[in-house]
């Protein structure tokens, strides 16, 4: 039976499975036949340079955008003819940690984090409290609840944003290039944060990434994407040794620049 | 000296004519608008459709009502009094000449109420509320804030764009309103207090002139602008695209089209009216 590198466990049943995923924009065909399965309780990163279609195949994910030809499954359920409101629903299994965070400028960091339990839930104040302060701290923040994103810095607002995004318990978490933009040490913080929120929730991850660092660091499989495609696939042990020239060169210029 | 296709070197891109570039730019301008006109349709459409089904955001439509409405009450005052001031000395001056200072009270309410009010007023508003509501929208949708309403299972049409169409629908007819009792006042003064027509004249011909029909004219026109300038601002801001550039040309073309859209609307309500 196969096992994953990091957990050593048996191979679990996808969480999210993309078969013959294909999109294209007017004249460019972003992605050309994607098939890629997430087990439940892995981390998987997409990892490629950009505009390699990561966030494309994300969008996907999640059902914000619909594929020209090609079936995702959330959970076993196919997203893609699902109505508007079918989709809700899907999109109530997931939370979404943006490159940028997307924290609403004009709200608190408790009226950000608390705002999925507002529109889903009967919580009284003082729930939303409790559940929100429970969250910063899985996150490593605390007292911020009344500040504006405008007065926290890059890291924070990428924490608040992840504090948002695990609030209401989600099965699955996607994370868009969460250390792009981030100094070594936050960055290194970033990642223990995307593995804690496994160890501690056991979520589903998915990352969208161009950082090998990083990648290597907090993925059990990384999928790499390049002109369209999955060109290879596996643990992070064997895609060390990759053969592809396109992830050959990648690891290569990355080492190369980084060292 | 410029390549014509004519003299084109074999092998080098022809360059396109004058004639050609103007035709082409044309083209693509009529296309744009009829896409725009289109997309602001369809949106419409959704925004209605959004707005019937629970849940209702009332904060978030009450929060509308005030920035819409009673942030823009005192610029429409301030409009609506030195329109009608400076319309009834204009027509002072003109009557003057004729001996008919009674018919200043009559001439200022009617165009006031029919014209002046729900024209200047849906223009005060797309400056000051409208622009604002294109570039909030245009930066939530470039910093992905819309985005991130769809991940948490949140419609942003229902939770952005309906408090604010429905606010332009319901209080640029209110301010209109505002506009015509203001204009009327501003006329008054400068009437009675400045050029000497008899307050009686002044408040007799206007009764018997004016008509509640003039005044519901104004407000039908009031409510078609307004929902006419939030939609184009919410379309405009909702597909902002390319970062804080991107946002700013979304403002400028909202701008623009919101004022074209009230004059050319202006003409076919007045028409359809009568």
């Amino acid at each position: 039976m196969e096992q994953t590198e990091r957990t050593g466990r048996a191979e679990r049943r996808p969480m999210i499975e993309v078969r013959g995923l294909y999109k294209r924009f007017g004249e460019h065909e972003v992605l050309k036949g994607i098939d890629l399965a997430v087990e439940e309780g892995s981390t998987v990163v997409i990892l490629g340079g950009s505009g390699s279609g990561k966030t494309v195949m994300m969008k996907h994910m999640i059902g914000l955008l619909k594929p020209d030809r090609g079936q995702v499954l959330v959970e076993g359920e196919d997203i893609v003819p699902l109505e508007p409101a079918e989709l809700e629903l899907v999109r109530r299994k997931f939370g979404m940690v943006f490159q940028a965070a997307a924290l609403f400028d004009s709200m608190t960091v408790f009226e950000n984090v608390s705002f999925p339990l507002r529109e889903h839930t009967r919580m009284n104040e003082g729930q939303m409290r409790e559940i929100v302060r429970q969250k910063l701290d899985i996150v490593g923040l605390r007292e911020i609840e009344e500040k504006y994103p405008a007065e926290l810095s890059g890291g924070m607002r990428k924490r608040v944003g992840l504090a948002r995004a695990i609030v209401m318990d989600p099965k699955i978490v996607l994370y868009d290039e969460p250390t792009t933009g981030l100094d070594p040490i936050t960055t290194e913080y970033v990642d223990d944060m995307i593995l804690e929120a496994k160890a501690k929730l056991g979520v589903t991850s998915v990352v969208i990434s161009h950082d090998v660092a990083s990648s290597f660091k907090v993925a059990d499989k990384i999928a790499f994407l390049s002109g369209g495609l999955i060109v290879e696939q596996g643990p992070p042990s064997r895609l060390r040794n990759a053969t592809h020239p396109a992830l050959k060169q990648f690891l290569h210029s990355w080492f190369e620049k980084n060292e | 000296m410029p390549t014509t296709d004519a003299e084109a070197p074999p092998g080098e891109p022809r360059r396109k004519g004058a004639v050609v570039q103007g035709f082409e730019n044309l083209w693509k301008l009529f296309t744009d608008s009829v896409s725009d006109v289109g997309g602001v349709a369809t949106l419409g459409a959704q925004v209605f459709r959004w707005a019937a089904r629970p849940p209702y955001r009332l904060a978030n439509f009450f929060s509308q009502l005030d920035f819409v409405g009673v942030g823009s009450t005192l610029i429409v005052c301030l409009t609506g009094t030195f329109t009608g001031m400076v319309f009834a000395h204009q027509s002072a001056r003109a009557f003057e000449l004729f001996n008919a200072q009674s018919m200043v009270g009559p001439t200022v309410a009617l165009t006031v109420t029919r014209e002046l009010a729900p024209v200047f007023t849906a223009l005060m508003v797309t400056m000051r509320a409208c622009s604002a509501m294109c570039t909030e929208l245009g930066t939530m949708r470039v910093t992905e804030q819309v985005d991130a309403l769809e991940t948490m299972a949140v419609n942003p049409i229902q939770y952005l764009l309906v408090p604010r169409v429905l606010a332009g629908l319901i209080m640029v007819p209110v301010l209109t309103l505002v506009f015509d009792l203001c204009g009327l006042l501003g006329g008054y003064f400068v009437s009675v207090v400045v050029k000497n027509v008899s307050a009686g004249t002044f408040i007799a011909r206007t009764q018997q002139w004016l008509d509640p029909e003039d005044i519901m004219e104004g407000l039908i026109k009031g409510a078609v602008f307004g929902l006419t300038i939030a939609l184009i601002a919410c379309y405009k801001g909702y597909h902002a695209s390319g970062g804080a550039k991107g946002v700013g040309q979304a403002t400028t073309q909202a701008m623009v089209q919101s004022a074209l859209g009230i004059f050319i609307l202006d003409y076919f309500v007045g028409v359809a009216l009568h």
